[in-house]
């Protein structure tokens, strides 16, 4: 089979993909060639969510799965056959060289005659290689099936017989695998099912497989997949669908979950299996992609004894812990499998069958859409869109959505659909859960104390803080902020400091590994506003054989969270040692000892086998015997290295391992040790040095050391949700052991032994550094000589200090770039730059390892293109207008585009008055327009006011994160840009909720596209591990341009944690672009841009050799405009005008547009000048040249000679055609817009103002409706648009994604049928109405009309809806007024202005973080007040003449349009209908309108 | 931090001084005291800042932000404890320092800096007040023994490091009282002799040696001193004044700041000067030339002395009122500075350069003068007079505050034998050793004439390479 192989920083282990899943079946089970030309075709109709790479014919792969055409293999295959499910049909993939597939399909007899099956014959399954791309043939395997019995086997029991034989087959085939580049995969083995895939397009399937389109293939249900992928390599064997299921989605938690796969299935025991059970282990092939793990673990668990939708409800749990509307049984079902199996967790939509009955489900948070339709004739169809198939309107019976956890099951044998509550029910009552938990459960939280918990020891207290580290800023910037605010802390302006592995000071191990982050390929979750999806409980002792149900596996001691105060520590050693017995081993090595270090972890290691044989149930691992002869073991290294141990010796599940260590006192570590394996953890030193405080008196007032205590550890755990959820983990369950880090500085040995599978690419530090650095932090505690009392280092992280570590932003360098700007002089900037160079070059900073060629032909300086030409490609940085101050936004704006350069409006809109030039020829106006997750001031006028669109995934300083504006920096001005209420604060969510995958960001790619064709569209992505597969995906999402940002950069406020310890340097992140790029030959369609505390010259070069054609700086434009690194950001503070809103301190703002053009100047000057040195003429000719670049030989520094760039500077392999630079214009196909025709037909009203009446058919094929047509608008007629009604269209059918986006006002868009997903996203005063059409026989308000997340970033406009909404409706919603009977969970989250009127029932968690606008909801069954997340709204019954008015004309708008029997219904009794709703009235909001007396809602019409 | 946001809500204030009439008729200090709540308020104008230039302008790193935010939360006694980190004597900094951090606080690039010597004088006069400054004398000794030439703040603040590593130190004074400058430069006006008694007693207390009136390598060769010492450590000063090299300056009348000053000095320390010794001021025209500190010194004391007038000459041009462009934030600003002196009478004159001294029966009656100008001269910068602005001025006194040009050269090093500069100062590697392995240099001797934060931070950084000599490592900060 083919394994890719990892080259230079490419890894295809960062795949990811994301698709178009769908299935159609008969309920009734009735078999025909209908329901699998019916799949294809709903495939096809789903095209644009599949991609194609560099080659326009070659997919990323798609397939079908169907049940056993007998009756056709009979024939075809010349075969006899026995009865139908009494004969095994594989499906494989094999070598094209004839000897080798001989010899594969001798493993295969082989191992049937192991098995004792009969193998009765093969067949070669035609297809037609023309039918694919070249790409694609170039990789095509022999395609056969082959046919296996045994006498007396069928069903089920063969069904299990021919899992072992696959797995045989499996097994014998890794052990000599083909050669080169061919491949032996078996794509389905079953009696029931047959899987015909392939590296195709959805269209290519039928042709490819003639098979299919035989009258005689048929089948009661199709499972249907196309894949969109980073990855365009030629691989077969990772299409989908795989074996039980196909899945849209990611697997977050893959790597915790297959290594607890792996831990756990040395105890499998099954009665089904006997001693067969061996050979399915290993249960998961780690060289699949996540999706192709998760359906091993599927697989396994269903043909282990339980029903597939059972494995179902085990790998992707409803999140359950704080949803109290679900009964009883169903919680202890879920409590009781919690024990067994930690969810597999990630967006996700999975379709999956047994070949009997057929399902789907979603993940916990519906963060993928799932819509089915079922007709009066039994047919059920479901997929990612609605209207992928034709159906007649007045056959369908029912339109819904998969909601968020929830199943769908249909039983083609029993002939009928199964819904979430009896599918469940069903289960849940199957085992009296409830009893077995109340037996075997612990509570940790409800034990009594028994002993007192060691007393703080003042006395030695100040060493120990020495021993572990300790300084002076983590009491002040980390523990006090956390103590007394119940945080994390916060800062401000990036990090500028070196790696950890650069750093002259002993750094904490913890500093070496950087946090992963969800970006563009899935979401990261908002811990705050829908924290009822997450969850903190951890358990101790839960194990056991996952393939049993017995109430033995409820015996476990469970938390409420993973921190653990010193009385829970006791209650762990000592109140439960019956149940829990617990063992503690001293986590220190000898001082004195040759190889300390390492003999200390193998003694851990030992005694932690040692103690589970003899039987005890917890460990806890203890650094509190530290002495002047004892050192602690890293807590890190010894919770890794225990956890791997065990792992390997598979007796790693059964055992809760538990950390009590005096080094854990931020958020980062507590995150590490969790996501390594420890599942709870005592921070003793961190509680004592607390207790200290309160001693010393230094507490602030109302705060005793107990309550400091609980503040702490409430602060940890806010931070380890922020941190989990930011790589779109819900439960810290199956976050533990995920390994969700990448080590910048760690060497090969230390991760293989340690910390295996993580990422580390650059090589670094032995367990012999590792121990120096303890030793260092330990000498300091016990030092041979004392010199006066002892006191903590300063560090010098947060706050540059002399003696502390190190910053490139310091005193000299500021002092020296500032003077330079102003004066003009150039021997300033020089002086400047040879201080940041030298630094880099003294090993500050990855690059300053780099050395430029020496051996290079240098040319005069005037041959080199001049800096005018140079400086077009540099851009500030993204900086909205509220996080810096009007005067230092403008003046970026206006240098920039002095210059030729761009400037960046950041998230925080543009005020229309800077689209016009000054009087003097400057311009203020941004060429960059972001448009980010809260999409702020996003209209279809600020859309065409740019020359580059950029989505902002993720940005430096904070990735995968949100963000929120204080209210007290929201002023008049700020926001009337932002369309908000001033003084109320502003929150943008961590997701933009338009993009949980990579084809919903080529969807909004698209939309933005039609908005302004003219504008470039570029997507801004940070650095870490896979950011180049990532890359290469955004590139076929037919982004133009693509930013790597660095983790250093950022300007604005940020959790600490997020500054210092999410994401990697955009050396490692840009380099692993262009690598994977070049490979993928995908390189050449976009350009690319790399910032992060970029500097000088030398950086920028540095950047071109790498591979970048574009530079960004913020930092540094800031520092040229007057900033001083006050780090304050985030205070309103800013002495220098800059970061602030403050009048008075924006008078003190004394920057100068000529300053930032004299430092881009020199910049491009100090560019040129290293270009004549290495003989560039012109700066393209840099781009991407690796091989001029070196390490340096000698590298000095006592801690990086374990670095090893040689992946970093790896040019891969390509054929001269292949383009290492942007030369191509990317392929919008925008030509295919309906709205061509729709403008073509509006022209009259366009240019002069008559109105026009258009009427035309849509289908789901048909995006972004209505967004070209409103770009044209508004580039003619501005914010203001057209008069009402001058433009009205009515569309019939089912229209794709972003139906009537950013709709310009006076259009109004009348949609006879149904939508999907993202209706009316950023409508801009236009009209939008969604109605069935006349034939339709469905009750509009019991089914859904639109997808979800609709009215997203809405501005302003009108939106009608006669049916339900999917989630999150009107979610950041600030102006549109919209009707609508039912909607999903997370209605009107994030929601600033405008009204929701919600005319049915609405789903759980509405209002979360909604803080302006109001929604009045119909509450029929009092039960609305349970569902409302009320964190920042209150409930008030409609009692104003105000409401009154606002609601009826609502009402009465909404039967015009829709004719919608529900308001005319609640219109006839108006008075009884108004006393039933409820309205939703968010607290600040009120508070400011109040105090203003002012309503700024207009009336609708 | 200090107060959020407390830069906008105070200004600028520091303590007012005493009357001018009432302070001439005595040599105290010339501040009055303040009140703790004034003191807290100007140390809540401290901005935290990301990069906190004033600790970077600092020679010693005093850790200004740490103990300003004390301050202002009225821990004083964590303040004291922070100052002291970096500083072995803020009573003397906090007094006389010129406070380079001033000018690099980021507070005044578009406001008054905080008042950052105002806020260090007040935590150390009060830790002396409620007692919490005691000897700390170290808990164990290495046996190895340490000489220290010179007494001055560089001298002192090496013994008392050297003494926290536990070595032995002696400090050899050649004077008869210890203290060097502090003693005898700096009129009590800026810094009354108890103060500095207060200090000397401690390190006494914490084991520190003192031998007075010791002229090493005259009472004592520089041999004999390294064969009983394992360390020797120069910290005489940069003792060698400019001279005025004019005809006249042979007169009586004419003389150096420091033979005046350290008159002065024990005069009010009640030392009786023999009458044909006495150099006074008394009922004379003084004319000082020098516009710098030990001029602004003299200035002072010829003021209480009494003299009949006064004029002070400077070479250079009158600095300009605030920044010039070329000299920007965050760097020491060459501005126009008063000191209390200059508050107190006399006249202040610039671009002057004294031509020749004349008078009768050997004694100084008159200065000529004339004006200059600065003009590069084939590349080099001097002082080019501008013709017809000769004048001549009465004059009894003439004092000489035209600087220092290195350490005394004579005896002792001639006789070690250590490499000096092409200034004459003493040359020092990373470790603050000399030439001459075991010999090491600090403060004025090795830096040439500078400030006394910088005397003390040259005392600490060459305790820290003496030590590391004599240790193989060291844990002095």
């Amino acid at each position: 089979m083919t394994r890719l192989i990892p080259q230079g920083l490419y890894d295809p282990r960062f795949e990811h993909d994301a698709c178009g899943v769908a299935f159609v079946a008969s309920i009734a089970g009735e078999r025909s060639n209908a329901i699998v030309g019916r799949g294809l075709e709903a495939l096809v109709n789903l095209g644009h969510r599949g991609a194609c790479g560099c080659d326009p014919e070659t997919g990323d792969g798609a397939g079908i799965l169907i049940q056993i055409p007998d009756a056709f293999l009979r024939r075809a295959a010349g075969i006899d056959l026995p009865a139908p499910d009494a004969y095994g049909l594989g499906m494989v993939f094999l070598p094209t060289e004839p000897e080798e597939r001989r010899r594969c399909e001798q493993i295969v007899e082989r191992c049937c005659d192991d098995e004792g099956l009969r193998l009765l014959g093969w067949r070669d399954v035609p297809h037609d290689p023309m039918a694919v791309g070249h790409v694609s043939r170039s990789g095509m395997p022999a395609i056969r099936q082959f046919f296996v019995a045994a006498v007396g086997v069928h069903g089920d029991v063969l069904e299990r017989r021919l899992y072992v034989l696959r797995r045989a087959i499996e097994r014998r085939r890794d052990e000599a695998p083909p050669a080169g580049d061919e491949l032996f995969y078996i794509c389905s083995l079953s009696c029931r099912t047959v899987v015909y895939k392939g590296m195709l397009m959805a269209q290519q399937i039928a042709p490819f497989f003639p098979d299919l389109v035989d009258h005689s293939v048929i089948s009661a249900l199709a499972l249907v997949h196309s894949r969109f992928s980073t990855n365009v390599l030629p691989r077969w064997d990772i299409a989908q669908p795989f074996r039980y299921s196909a899945h849209n989605g990611e697997i977050n938690t893959v790597r915790g979950n297959v290594n607890w796969m792996r831990a756990r299935q040395s105890k499998f025991k099954s009665a089904l299996y006997g001693a067969d059970i061996e050979k399915l282990r290993p249960v998961i092939d780690e060289t699949g992609s996540d999706s192709a793990q998760f359906d091993n673990a599927l697989e396994m668990l269903a043909l282990t004894g339980r029903p597939p939708h059972h494995a179902i409800m085990m790998m992707i749990p409803e999140a359950w812990h704080q949803n109290h509307e679900m009964d009883e049984e169903r919680r202890a079902f879920y409590e009781f499998h919690s024990a067994l199996l930690e969810p597999w967790d990630g967006p996700a939509a999975i379709a999956f069958t047994d070949g009997r009955v057929i399902g789907a489900t979603l993940d916990r948070n519906g963060l993928r859409p799932a819509r089915y339709v079922v007709t009066d004739d039994g047919l059920v169809v479901m997929a990612s869109e609605v209207g992928v198939l034709d159906l007649p309107e007045e056959r369908i019976v029912r339109k819904w959505r998969l909601e968020p956890g929830k199943i769908l099951l249909v039983d083609t044998e029993q002939g009928r659909i199964v819904d979430d509550d009896n599918a469940k029910a069903e289960l849940a009552r199957a085992h009296p859960y409830r009893d077995w938990i109340r037996q075997g459960t612990v509570y940790l939280h409800e034990l009594e104390d028994t002993e007192h918990p060691a007393e703080p020891d003042a006395g030695t207290l100040l060493i120990r803080q020495q021993a572990f580290g300790y300084t002076q800023e983590d009491i002040k910037f980390l523990l006090a902020p956390m103590m007394t605010t119940g945080e994390e802390p916060i800062g401000s302006m990036g990090n500028d400091t070196p790696p950890a592995v650069l750093s002259d000071h002993p750094q904490p191990l913890f500093n070496y590994f950087k946090q992963l982050f969800a970006q563009v390929t899935n979401p990261p979750i908002d811990p705050i506003r829908e924290q009822m999806v997450m969850s903190l409980v951890t358990s101790l002792g839960a194990g056991g054989n996952l393939l049993e149900q017995a109430p033995s596996q409820a015996r476990r001691l469970e938390m409420p969270h993973p921190i653990l105060t010193n009385a829970d520590l006791g209650k762990i050693r000592h109140v439960t040692q019956r149940d829990f017995p617990a063992a503690t081993i001293s986590a220190v090595f000898h001082l004195g000892e040759e190889r300390g270090l390492e003999r200390g972890l193998r003694r851990i290691c030992r005694m932690a086998s040692q103690r589970i044989a003899e039987g005890y149930a917890v460990l806890v691992l203890s650094d509190r015997n530290i002495d002047a002869a004892h050192a602690p073991i890293p807590s890190l290294l010894a919770v890794g290295a225990v956890h791997h141990h065990l792992i390997r010796e598979q007796t790693r599940t059964g055992i809760g391992l538990v950390i009590e260590t005096g080094e854990a006192r931020e958020v980062q570590h507590f995150a590490l040790l969790m996501g390594y394996g420890a599942e709870a953890v005592n921070p003793y030193l961190a509680f004592e040095t607390l207790h200290d405080l309160a001693r010393r008196g230094l507490l602030p007032p109302g705060i005793d050391a107990h309550k400091a205590e609980a503040t702490f550890v409430k602060a940890i755990c806010k931070g380890l949700l922020k941190t989990i959820s930011k790589m779109g983990i819900s439960t810290i369950q199956s976050y533990c052991g995920a390994q969700i880090f990448e080590a910048i500085g760690v060497g090969r040995e230390v991760i293989d032994r340690h910390f295996c599978g993580t990422a580390s690419r650059i090589g670094g530090v032995g367990l012999d550094v590792i121990a120096q650095e303890a030793l260092a932090r330990h000498s300091d505690a016990y030092p041979e000589v004392r010199v006066g009392a002892p006191v903590l280092q300063e560090g010098g992280q947060y706050q540059w200090r002399r003696n502390g570590e190190f910053h490139q932003w310091n005193p000299e360098t500021i002092a020296k770039l500032q003077h330079a700007v102003k004066a003009n002089d150039e021997s300033w900037y020089r002086e400047y730059a040879a201080l940041v160079d030298d630094q880099t070059r003294q090993l500050k900073a990855l690059r300053g390892l780099f050395r430029f060629r020496e051996d290079r032909e240098p040319i005069p300086l005037e041959e080199v293109e001049p800096a005018s030409e140079i400086v077009r490609r540099f851009a500030t940085g993204a900086m909205s207008l509220g996080s810096i101050s009007t005067e230092a936004h403008e003046t970026l704006a206006i240098a920039m585009n002095r210059l030729g350069g761009k400037s960046n409006t950041g998230e925080g809109g543009e005020d229309p008055r800077r689209y016009e030039r000054d009087p003097n020829g400057d311009w203020r106006r941004s060429a960059i327009k972001q448009v980010a997750s809260a999409r702020f001031g996003v209209n279809a006028n600020y859309l065409v006011n740019a020359a580059e669109l950029q989505i902002k995934i993720a940005q430096g300083a904070k990735p995968g994160e949100g963000g929120q504006l204080p209210g007290h920096k929201v002023d008049e001005y700020i926001a009337r840009l932002r369309y908000s209420t001033p003084g109320v604060g502003l929150i943008s969510p961590p997701p933009h909720h338009d993009i949980y995958s990579i084809e919903d960001l080529a969807q909004l790619i698209h939309d933005l596209k039609n908005v302004n064709p003219q504008a470039r569209v570029s997507v801004k992505l940070v650095a870490e591990v896979g950011v180049g597969t990532v890359a290469a995906g955004v590139s076929k999402a037919h982004a133009d341009h693509i930013v790597i940002a660095g983790y250093e950069g950022g300007t604005g406020a940020s959790p600490l944690s997020s500054i210092k310890h999410a994401g990697i340097p955009w050396e490692i992140g840009l380099a692993e672009t262009q690598q994977v790029m070049v490979l993928n030959d995908l390189r050449s369609r976009v350009t690319l841009q790399a910032d992060g505390q970029m500097k000088t010259g030398r950086d920028v070069v540095v950047g071109a050799l790498l591979g970048a054609e574009e530079f960004g700086f913020a930092t540094s434009a800031l520092v040229a405009s007057g900033c001083i690194m006050m780090r304050v950001c985030h205070l309103n503070t800013c002495p220098v005008g800059i970061a602030t809103q403050d009048p008075r301190l924006r008078e003190r703002y004394a920057g100068k547009a000529e300053y930032v053009v004299n430092f881009m100047t020199f910049l491009a000057e100090d560019v040129r000048r290293h270009m004549a040195r290495l003989g560039f003429r012109r700066f393209d000719e840099m781009i991407g040249r690796t091989d001029v670049l070196d390490v340096r030989e000698a590298v000095e520094h006592w801690k990086a000679q374990g670095l090893d760039f040689s992946l970093l500077l790896h040019r891969p392999q390509v054929p001269a055609s292949v383009d290492v630079r942007r030369m191509i214009e990317q392929d919008h196909g925008l030509e295919k817009a309906l709205d061509h025709e729709l403008i073509a037909l509006a022209r009259p009203a366009i240019e002069h103002g008559h109105p026009v009446q258009i009427d035309l058919p849509i289908r789901n094929g048909n995006r972004t409706v209505g967004g070209m047509l409103s770009g044209e608008i508004a580039r003619r007629h501005g914010e203001a648009g057209l008069p009402n009604d001058t433009i009205r269209i009515d569309l019939r059918g089912s229209a794709g994604q972003s139906f009537g986006a950013w709709l310009a006002h006076g259009v109004t868009l009348t949609l006879h049928g149904d939508a999907n997903d993202y209706v009316g996203k950023g409508l801009s005063g236009g009209r939008l109405v969604v109605r069935p059409p006349d034939s339709s026989r469905i009750v509009a308000e019991d089914n859904i009309i639109v997808g979800n997340v609709v009215l997203y970033g809405a501005t302003g406009g009108e939106a009608f809806f006669r049916g339900v909404a999917g989630e999150r409706f009107c979610v950041r919603n600030s102006g549109a007024i919209a009707v609508v009977e039912g909607v999903g969970d997370h209605g009107c989250e994030y929601m600033t202005g405008g009204v929701a009127l919600i005319l049915g029932r609405t789903g759980r968690n509405f209002a979360a973080g909604m803080s302006g606008g109001i929604a009045y909801v119909l509450d029929e069954d009092g039960g609305f007040a349970g569902r409302c997340n009320m964190g920042m709204i209150e409930l008030e019954a409609v009692e104003t003449e105000e409401d009154a008015d606002r609601l009826r004309s609502l009402l009465q708008h909404h039967a015009d349009y829709t004719g919608s029997p529900v308001a005319e219904r609640l219109l006839a009794d108006f008075p009884a209908a108004q006393s039933r709703f409820l309205k939703v009235m968010p607290i600040d909001y009120k508070r400011v309108l109040t105090a203003r007396r002012t309503v700024p809602l207009e009336m609708v019409g | 931090m200090g107060k959020l946001g407390g830069f906008i809500e105070f200004h600028r204030r520091l303590p007012p001084r005493r009357p001018v009439d009432e302070r001439l008729h005595d040599y105290r200090e010339v501040y009055l005291t303040w009140p703790v709540e004034s003191v807290r308020e100007q140390a809540a104008r401290c901005m935290d800042c990301g990069i906190p230039f004033c600790h970077s302008g600092c020679p010693l790193g005093n850790l200004i932000p740490e103990w300003n935010d004390l301050v202002w939360r009225d821990d004083w006694a964590g303040a004291i404890e922070r100052l002291h980190a970096t500083n072995n004597f803020p009573e003397f900094t906090g007094r006389l320092c010129p406070a380079p951090c001033e000018p690099a606080c980021v507070l005044s690039i578009n406001d008054d800096a905080v008042t950052i010597k105002q806020v260090e004088v007040s935590i150390i006069d009060r830790a002396f007040e409620e007692g919490w400054v005691r000897a700390a004398p170290p808990a164990h000794r290495t046996g190895k023994r340490v000489a220290v030439i010179g007494s001055g703040p560089a001298g002192l603040a090496c013994a008392q490091q050297l003494n926290r590593a536990g070595h032995n130190v002696t400090v050899f004074e050649r004077d008869d009282r210890i203290g060097g400058l502090l003693r005898y430069g700096i009129p009590d006006f800026k810094l009354e002799k108890w103060v500095l008694e207060r200090r000397i007693d401690l390190l006494s207390a914490e084991g520190v040696a003192f031998e007075t009136g010791y002229d090493i390598g005259v009472d004592i060769t520089g041999a004999e001193l390294r064969a009983r010492y394992d360390a020797v450590v120069l910290a005489m000063g940069a003792g060698h004044p400019r001279d005025l090299p004019v005809p006249g300056r042979e007169l009586e009348g004419v003389h150096f700041a420091m033979e005046y000053l350290p008159q002065q000095n024990r005069r009010v320390a009640g030392e009786l000067i023999g009458e044909a010794e006495t150099l006074s001021a008394r009922g004379r025209r003084v004319i000082i030339l020098g516009g710098g500190d030990t001029g602004a010194d003299c200035l002072g004391n010829v003021h209480r002395e009494g003299c009949a007038s006064v004029h002070q000459f400077e070479l250079l041009p009158p600095p300009p009122e605030s920044r010039a462009f070329d000299n920007p934030w965050p760097q020491w600003s060459l501005i126009m500075r008063s000191s209390s002196a200059h508050e107190e009478g006399g006249v202040r004159d610039y671009s002057i350069s004294t031509t020749h001294l004349s008078g009768s029966n050997g004694r100084v009656e008159r200065l000529h003068g004339v004006r200059v100008e600065p003009r590069k001269v084939d590349g080099r910068m001097q002082f080019v007079p501008l013709e017809g602005t000769e004048f001549t001025m009465e004059a009894d006194l003439v004092l000489l505050a035209m600087g220092f040009l290195g350490p005394v050269r004579s005896g002792l090093l001639e006789e070690l034998g250590v490499d000096l500069d092409a200034r004459g100062n003493i040359v020092a590697d990373a470790d603050f050793q000399t030439s001459v392995p075991g010999v090491f240099a600090a403060g004025d001797a090795r830096r040439g004439q500078s400030l006394i934060v910088w005397a003390i931070a040259e005392g600490r950084q060459a305790a820290r390479g003496c030590d590391r000599v004599l240790m193989g490592s060291t844990r002095l900060p």
